[in-house]
């Protein structure tokens, strides 16, 4: 071979490889912003186009905003509001940094842990120093707005809470003459005995990326204790843990658990009309029940969620309840925080328009009397929802790393396979540590 | 005015190709180096970005995931499309040669992720057209479909359905150049059709074949789409941090750190340069005839 044709070769082979290079994941800049740390500068206030990004469920809330206040020059843009961890905005803000331009004012996410990156990328105006009264702060229900809190300062306002409540078929427990537990023994004996007499029917669901959030949570497992700003304790084995482990083992080997996740194609053709009972957040009701599954009126009733037997300090598990952000970075703070207020507190929109049950207390009564005047439940739903809304378990928090995607990528392929959650449960510990310390959290785990 | 500068309009071509890959491809792969030996602050850093790429928990795995892919990928393609090639060579007198041709090449025409999007639902036992396959290999969930150990067969299937046709089209192409002559005398010296195949057509393929699986291999090292949007289909259960690019995506977007990033988009870029270069030599693929 000839010099030159070796020279050839290496370009060929530069070029073979870059063009591919260069399309993948080769995009780089700085580090991004930092930290907002000590006090906020705002930027200056020209104000301008409020530019608002809402995923489109949340996209009437933006639009009644602007009906109701056409003086407000308003940009709404819709996006996947990083729902399923898309990552979305935490991409897109990444790239804002580096560009130094392009943030939105507001941000709806379908995300609780946005804060624990944003936060840190800078991104986010602090809302309880100045912008919002704290009088209004005051109207949400009990640390709905926890996940928004780093340091004492808020840097976002919930927008619904997901507390978990058990979903029951009031007309086939009535049929069949059982009791609705209240103890998870009572539940998971119920979901034996079913077993044995009504074959194909199911206590409950363990085949979503929310799994963990509504049994480990519920049950007090310290799976995912964060501690501080990029602090967590790590527990997977505590007796919390196995005994739900245990539980959920038991019941999917009897079938009454399925291993399928309520929103696959498979259980909505499969196994959706065989719901005796189902543990979930409050949104199940209108989004799964009403919604997908088409459960007919008048059927389905809400309990309080089941607790470990002797444990009086009731505890119930979160699935999601999206949040709303303001930028740091906007011209139009003012309009923002006008925005940001209505959309989560007002009874036009979250009271008498949202599907989620609203984080803000006063709107939350609203909305149940409206979801009660439906007469769509069984029975009356407002009091175990309340109930649970002030009872979600403080002991689990909202990390950067992502629970959901850590027990989907862990747990549920070897549920697939056939293994017990209970032997899992070390891999499932290992998983969360290695993801906590790639994110830079100091983990102490057990 | 022609003989001033003959062949301008092929320069023409050229110059607003090489602008584009200075622009599209040098530029990006230099800024890429660039972030890959430095930190957030600008400061070289030498080998440090490289180092805790591959000693995150990640990186082993990735790397195995790319490699077990590459291997199907690569022997998928050089078996399959040589011998679709062969068989659609012997079709061509015929006349089923130009559909087939079609036929293979109409998945490639759709958009890697839409083709994605395709096998999504093909893998999904409910709403499958080939569910009764699915079932009869065991298969009754997409959950069950798509677990860990299966996923090299499944990326190769995709990559092999979006991307082989191309191929196929290729090594016709290049089958027909084989001199008719040549051919000609293999069966008046009574060759068979394996052994035409074997004896003369492969061997003549030969930089045909390294060329494919040189690109091939530059692509497959960059394995993305597929399991970036099955692990959206499948809520995470497959494939959030699958792949190299997966990995490198992550760091950039996920923990705020590009110069890690970078280091491994610029050790997938040595990869491929020292795998086109072994190939190259060793095939002597730039040897005149």
């Amino acid at each position: 071979m000839t010099v030159k044709f070796r020279a050839a070769l290496v370009a060929v082979g530069a070029v073979l490889a870059l063009g591919a290079a260069a399309c993948g994941g080769s995009s780089s800049g700085k580090a991004g912003t930092a930290g907002s740390g000590g006090t906020f500068k705002p930027a200056a206030q020209t104000g301008g186009t409020l530019t608002v990004w809402v995923d489109s469920t949340r996209l009437a809330a933006a639009q009644l905003y602007q009906k109701q206040h056409p003086e407000v020059k308003m940009d709404i843009v819709t996006y996947d509001g990083d729902a399923n961890g898309s990552n979305y905005l935490q991409t897109k803000v990444s790239l804002f940094n580096r560009t130094g331009s392009g943030w939105p004012d507001v941000v709806f996410s379908a995300e609780n842990n946005e804060a624990a990156w944003a936060v840190p990328a800078g991104f986010t105006a602090p809302l309880n120093k100045g912008l919002i009264p704290q009088a209004t702060l005051d109207g949400w229900a009990t640390n709905a707005n926890a996940p928004c809190t780093v340091d004492g300062t808020v840097y976002c306002l919930r927008n619904d809470l997901s507390q978990t409540v058990l979903w029951y078929n009031d007309k086939l427990m009535k049929q069949w003459g059982y009791q609705v537990p209240t103890t998870w023994e009572q539940y998971q004996a119920l979901g034996q005995k079913v077993a044995t007499e009504h074959p194909g029917y199911l206590v409950g669901a363990a085949g979503d990326t929310f799994t963990p959030e509504v049994y480990m949570w519920a049950g007090k497992c310290g799976a995912n204790q964060i501690t501080g700003a990029k602090a967590v304790t790590v527990d997977t084995t505590s007796a919390n843990c196995t005994k739900m482990a245990g539980l959920l083992d038991t019941l999917i080997l009897d079938k009454t658990m399925s291993t399928s996740s309520v929103f696959s194609s498979d259980f909505d053709k499969n196994e959706a009309d065989k719901i005796l009972m189902m543990p979930g957040p409050s949104w199940y009701g209108g989004a799964l029940f009403q919604g997908t599954f088409k459960t007919p009126a008048g059927q389905i009733g809400v309990a309080p969620m089941p607790q470990w037997a002797g444990d009086s300090s009731p505890s119930v598990g979160n699935v999601g309840g999206g949040t709303w952000l303001v930028s740091a970075h906007s011209k139009n703070l003012k309009a923002a925080t006008d925005f940001l207020t209505w959309a989560t507190t007002s009874d036009d929109y979250q009271g008498k328009l949202a599907p989620g049950y609203p984080a803000y207390t006063a709107a939350a009564k609203t909305w149940l009397a409206a979801q009660s005047a439906s007469g769509y439940y069984a029975d009356d739903i407002t009091a175990p929802l309340t109930a649970a809304a002030d009872q979600v378990w403080t002991g689990w928090g909202y990390g950067q790393f992502s629970q959901e995607a850590i027990w989907a990528a862990t747990v549920t392929p070897g549920v697939n396979a056939g293994k017990t959650i209970t032997s899992l449960l070390p891999a499932w510990h290992d998983s969360i540590v290695n993801y906590a310390k790639t994110d830079g959290y100091q983990v102490a785990s057990k | 005015m022609r003989a001033l500068w003959p062949g301008r309009a092929g320069h023409g071509f050229v110059a607003a190709y090489v602008v584009l890959l200075i622009a599209f491809g040098v530029v990006p792969t230099g800024y890429a180096v660039y972030f890959a030996f430095t930190d957030g602050n600008a400061r070289f850093t030498g080998l440090s970005n490289f180092s805790r790429a591959a000693s995150d928990f990640r990186f082993v795995p990735a790397v195995e995931h790319v490699a077990l892919y590459l291997v199907f990928w690569l022997a998928s393609l050089v078996i399959l499309v040589v011998g679709l090639s062969l068989l659609l060579q012997r079709m061509s007198a015929r006349g089923v040669s130009k559909a087939l041709r079609f036929l293979y090449y109409i998945p490639g025409a759709l958009a890697g992720a839409a083709g994605v999007m395709v096998w999504l639902f093909v893998l999904d036992p409910t709403v499958s057209p080939v569910s009764f396959l699915l079932r009869a290999m065991g298969f009754d969930t997409f959950g069950q479909v798509v677990a860990p150990g299966q996923l090299p067969v499944l990326f190769t299937l995709i990559a092999f359905w979006t991307g082989a046709g191309g191929w196929i089209v290729v090594m016709h192409g290049a089958l027909n150049n084989i001199p008719h002559e040549v051919i000609e005398a293999a069966r008046i010296d009574g060759a068979s059709a394996w052994q035409t195949a074997r004896r003369i057509q492969i061997p003549m393929l030969r930089k045909w074949i390294i060329y494919m699986v040189i690109l091939a291999f530059a692509g497959g090292t960059q394995l993305f789409v597929e399991p970036q949007l099955l692990a959206q289909a499948s809520v995470g259960v497959a494939g959030r941090d699958y792949s190299l690019n997966q990995l490198s995506y992550d760091f950039a977007f996920q923990n705020n750190d590009v110069n890690t990033a970078a280091a491994i988009s610029v050790e997938l870029l040595l990869v491929g340069l020292v795998v086109a270069a072994v190939f190259v030599a060793r095939s002597g693929f730039f040897d005149a005839d």
